[in-house]
């Protein structure tokens, strides 16, 4: 039976097809002999053979979780079914389920181990910059250090809340048993875990050099590696497609008696929102990287201006991917923000529709600033007011989300748990975050600012500031219900005041050294700019101290500890807060109803009970 | 007084006064100081236009903080407080204050950003058709960026090239950027220029330097292996030290000049080759 279970369709066996998948396809790829690859022979670079290892080795990944099983039997005349090996243990965890909540927790620790490898990167890149020369890395590793790190965050956390939270509590917050497509949501997960190995595997064909922006023609110089990033990205961007293609699929069709649109709760809004952007997103950033594909393996010359190409045409194809992706970024923070606010202040959310049409908003205009990336490059230079005009009235419905979380705070009562000062730090952070950014979206000003540190500190307040800080909130909030097991509360907060003050002693410098003039991505810089250098630096190491904490704490309070939590320890009214601890196998034994209020909180709303109803069990089936 | 008053009178009274702090301070002590300087006309447009940004910043941050902070100290309750908080769903007139007031704030920077950027062209790349071109003799230096150094041209002085930027204080320069392979950018952070180097692009910027002095130039395109050490020091001289200068550049590469290709606003790139 054990041997069984081992060389069943899991992780193991999905590991083996995949090696072997990559040698067979690394074989394949050097059959192909002709111009294009002479071209590479004596460099030893061959980028069909390459893109040919990693494509087999992911189907081999795949096939040997089991994915191809269920249409084969499907072909074979097997009956339509929705589950698969939803029950079994621990072994779940480590292969094809269909179960929501299993997928939402191999998302949590899966994104997490990237996430910390990620932060490793940055540690290391901070290490380099504690003195004006260069005295760790050479500028290659250095700059594959600075590629590894944004490409890994940014390509793991676009699916960092969807993945884990979304996943988990979309279909409980409607009233739905399941996600629409199980299988697709299965598949998510493993595409982004196949991706963020094969980006590890760009450190043994040399790095790439070109951040996580890939600029050509950069890129087409660059050699084996950068293929790597190019095959990370089209995973990445699959799986975001996939992600939220379910996510919409689910909200719109499969909410239950009483859920109308009007009555969704924040966090599904802010999910509904983020999932338009990542459906709609995820294919321009998809065919760019085919036609980077195509110039490096058949020579075509989309970005190769000698062969009529243009650069230009990555750098749009890019940020109209780009610019949509970092809100796709920012939004489910959002949706937390506004989701935890209210139960800690025991106040309904204020402006309901006002956050909404914020979040909407942001989703739709997100669409129309992404050439203030390039306001210096020299492209439709007298296109420049109009963009400058789009970016800052992404203000505006960025304000409502503000108004509406600090309209919550008022005359509630507020109860400082650990998550709601991770939310309250969120309305800090995204304020510098925002307010850096309108620097940024005025070209004048942008003139100096873009491409220095000043953009990178931005972008870190919004997105480290904004999404990482209520990827804790939500942390702390849910991760009870997940497991059944608490969160030592005590040193949640320790992590949190360390996190916060180092969080912004490291990147609110940043921005003061950007503007002094220091460029992204650079091995060196000036001697005047040390003291402000090591400032930093020595922040980020106690910001990286901070996450260990965490670690330890979590991994304690989860794995040793085990102190079980109470079903609804937060007096929360939303739906899975009534629901036991961890969520049973199919969440409702029948499918609930709600009321007309999906914030049922503050004085006098206990006596009219008009929240979620879960009726009692059917014990007849 | 203070304890009479209502939650949300003694939240306007406090941003009112934060506000009226912070103002002064932006305006006198951190706006002068905004970079990159008032060396150049660009430059002292982009100082300007700081200093505007922030002091519209100032009344927003100041409410957004104090709120968030007064809201936090003042509606705090013990965990073990069981209570509910007020029922309050929205509250119309400041949703329409907040609303008016935030759109005119970003009307305002939209038009006063664009009434800048159309007076002087800001120092940024404005591609080969240049949108704001001012107006009278302009001295053309063509920057070519290549991996991994930036070199320079002056087409009006037979097209010679050097490796170092010296430009004469007080007279209209166009900076014409290009590139030979990957894309680079051309930064003079003092000058208050910033353009891409495009292969196959002219990137124009205008300058006019007010001053003599010397200037960073730095690299702010990631644009390969050495790219953190693809700086450089540029310097603006007076008019007669110019001339003496670029006579001597003359002379200096007279012999090489011949070896270059004829002066062209782009140049055709070497082959596509793989470097790390």
């Amino acid at each position: 039976m054990a041997v069984r279970k081992l060389i069943g369709f899991n992780l193991l066996t999905g590991v083996v097809l995949g090696v072997i998948g990559y040698i067979v396809g690394w074989q394949l790829g050097h059959i192909p002999t002709g111009e294009s690859i002479e071209y590479f022979g004596d460099t030893g670079q061959n980028d069909i053979a390459m893109f040919c290892a990693y494509m087999l080795g992911v189907i081999g990944f795949l096939v040997g979780l089991g994915f191809a099983n269920y249409p084969i039997q499907r072909m074979l005349g097997k009956p339509p079914s929705l589950r698969e090996k939803e029950t079994g243990g621990w072994t779940r965890y480590f292969g094809l389920c269909t179960d929501h909540k299993v997928v939402g927790i191999q998302y949590l620790v899966g994104i997490g181990v990237f996430i910390f490898i990620g932060g490793l990167n940055a540690m290391l890149i901070r290490y380099e910059l504690l003195t004006p020369n260069q005295h760790l890395a050479n500028g290659n590793n250095y700059l594959t250090l600075v590629g590894l790190h944004g490409t890994m965050m940014m390509g793991m956390m676009t699916s960092g809340i969807l993945g884990p939270v979304a996943n988990y509590f979309v279909p409980i917050m409607i009233g739905a048993r399941r996600m629409a497509f199980p299988r697709i949501e299965a598949l998510t997960f493993w595409l982004l875990m196949a991706a963020g190995v094969i980006l590890m595997t760009a450190l043994a064909f040399g790095g790439f050099p070109t951040g996580w922006t890939g600029y050509e023609p950069l890129a087409d110089q660059a050699n084996m590696g950068m293929d790597a990033y190019i095959c990370f990205f089209a995973l990445v961007g699959l799986s975001m497609c996939l992600l939220g293609l379910n996510m919409l699929a689910t909200v719109i069709t499969m909410r239950a008696p009483g859920m109308a649109w009007g009555r969704l709760p924040m966090f599904v809004w802010g999910v509904v929102s983020t999932a338009i952007l990542m459906l709609l997103a995820a294919p321009v950033l998809f065919s760019a990287l085919l036609m980077e594909t195509l110039d490096r393996t058949a020579q075509t010359g989309f970005f190769n201006v000698q062969a009529g190409g243009s650069p230009y045409l990555w750098e749009n194809l890019f940020w109209i991917f780009g610019h949509p992706e970092v809100y796709i970024l920012a939004l489910p923070g959002m949706g937390i923000l506004l989701e935890i606010l209210p139960v800690f202040s025991r106040k309904p959310v204020w402006g309901y529709r006002l956050a909404v049409t914020g979040m909407l908003g942001i989703s739709l205009l997100s669409w129309l600033v992404w050439q203030h990336h390039i306001f210096v490059s020299g492209i439709n230079a007298d296109l420049r007011p109009f963009y400058m005009l789009s970016t800052e009235l992404i203000s505006l419905p960025t304000g409502f989300i503000f108004i509406c979380a600090l309209g919550t705070l008022w005359a509630g009562r507020i109860r400082l748990t650990v998550p709601m000062l991770f939310c309250l730090a969120w309305i800090f952070n995204f304020l510098i975050g925002g307010l850096s950014g309108v620097f940024l979206s005025d070209v004048p000003s942008d003139v100096t600012t873009h491409g220095s540190f000043f953009s990178m500190a931005h972008f870190h307040y919004t997105i480290m500031g904004g999404l990482i800080f209520t990827f804790f909130a939500a942390i702390y909030y849910w991760v009870p219900k997940m497991t059944g097991y608490e969160i030592n509360e005590f040193w949640g907060k320790v992590h949190f005041w360390s996190m916060f003050i180092a969080f912004n002693s490291t990147f609110g410098p940043l921005l003061v050294i950007g503007f002094l003039g220091q460029p992204r991505r650079v091995v060196t810089y000036p001697g005047f700019l040390q003291g402000a250098n090591e400032w930093v630096s020595v922040s980020a190491f106690v910001l990286g101290a901070s996450m260990i904490v965490f670690l330890v704490n979590f991994v304690y309070s989860q794995v040793i500890a085990r102190v079980p939590a109470a079903a609804n320890p937060w007096g929360s009214k939303s739906i899975e807060f009534q629901l036991p601890s961890p969520v049973p196998v199919h969440n409702f034994d029948r499918i609930p109803t709600f009321g007309p209020d999906p914030y049922p909180y503050g004085e006098g709303a206990e006596a009219a009970p008009s929240g979620p109803v879960i009726a009692p069990a059917r014990h007849t089936k | 007084m203070w304890s009479s008053w209502s939650h949300g009178r003694r939240v306007a009274v406090l941003t009112i006064v934060v506000t009226i702090i912070l103002l002064p301070i932006m305006i006198f002590v951190l706006g002068p100081n905004m970079p990159p300087g008032k060396n150049t006309d660009v430059g002292k447009g982009q100082v300007f236009d700081n200093t505007v940004l922030l002091i519209v910043m100032t009344p927003f941050t100041a409410f957004i903080l104090t709120y968030l902070v007064y809201a936090a100290i003042a509606f705090r309750v013990p965990d073990s407080d069981s209570r509910e908080g007020a029922h309050i769903r929205g509250h119309m007139r400041s949703q329409i204050i907040w609303l008016v007031t935030t759109t005119a704030a970003v009307l305002f920077l939209a038009i006063f950003g664009t009434a800048e950027l159309l007076s002087t062209g800001a120092g940024g790349g404005q591609g080969p058709k240049p949108i704001t071109k001012p107006g009278g003799t302009v001295l053309p230096v063509q920057v070519i960026g290549q991996q991994w150094e930036f070199t320079f041209r002056y087409p009006t002085y037979g097209g010679v090239e050097t490796a170092q930027l010296e430009i004469p204080v007080g007279t209209q320069i166009a900076f014409h950027v290009t590139s030979l392979d990957a894309i680079h950018s051309f930064w003079a952070y003092q000058l208050g220029v910033k353009a891409d180097a495009n292969p196959g692009v002219d990137n124009v910027a205008y300058v006019k330097p007010k001053t003599t002095r010397s200037f960073d130039i730095r690299c702010a395109e990631l644009c390969g292996l050495w790219h953190g050490y693809m700086f450089d020091t540029g310097y603006v001289v007076t008019q007669s030290q110019f001339t003496t200068w670029i006579a001597q550049q003359q002379r200096l590469y007279a012999k090489s000049m011949k070896d270059l290709p004829p002066f062209a606003y782009t140049y055709a790139p070497d082959p596509t080759f793989r470097a790390g």
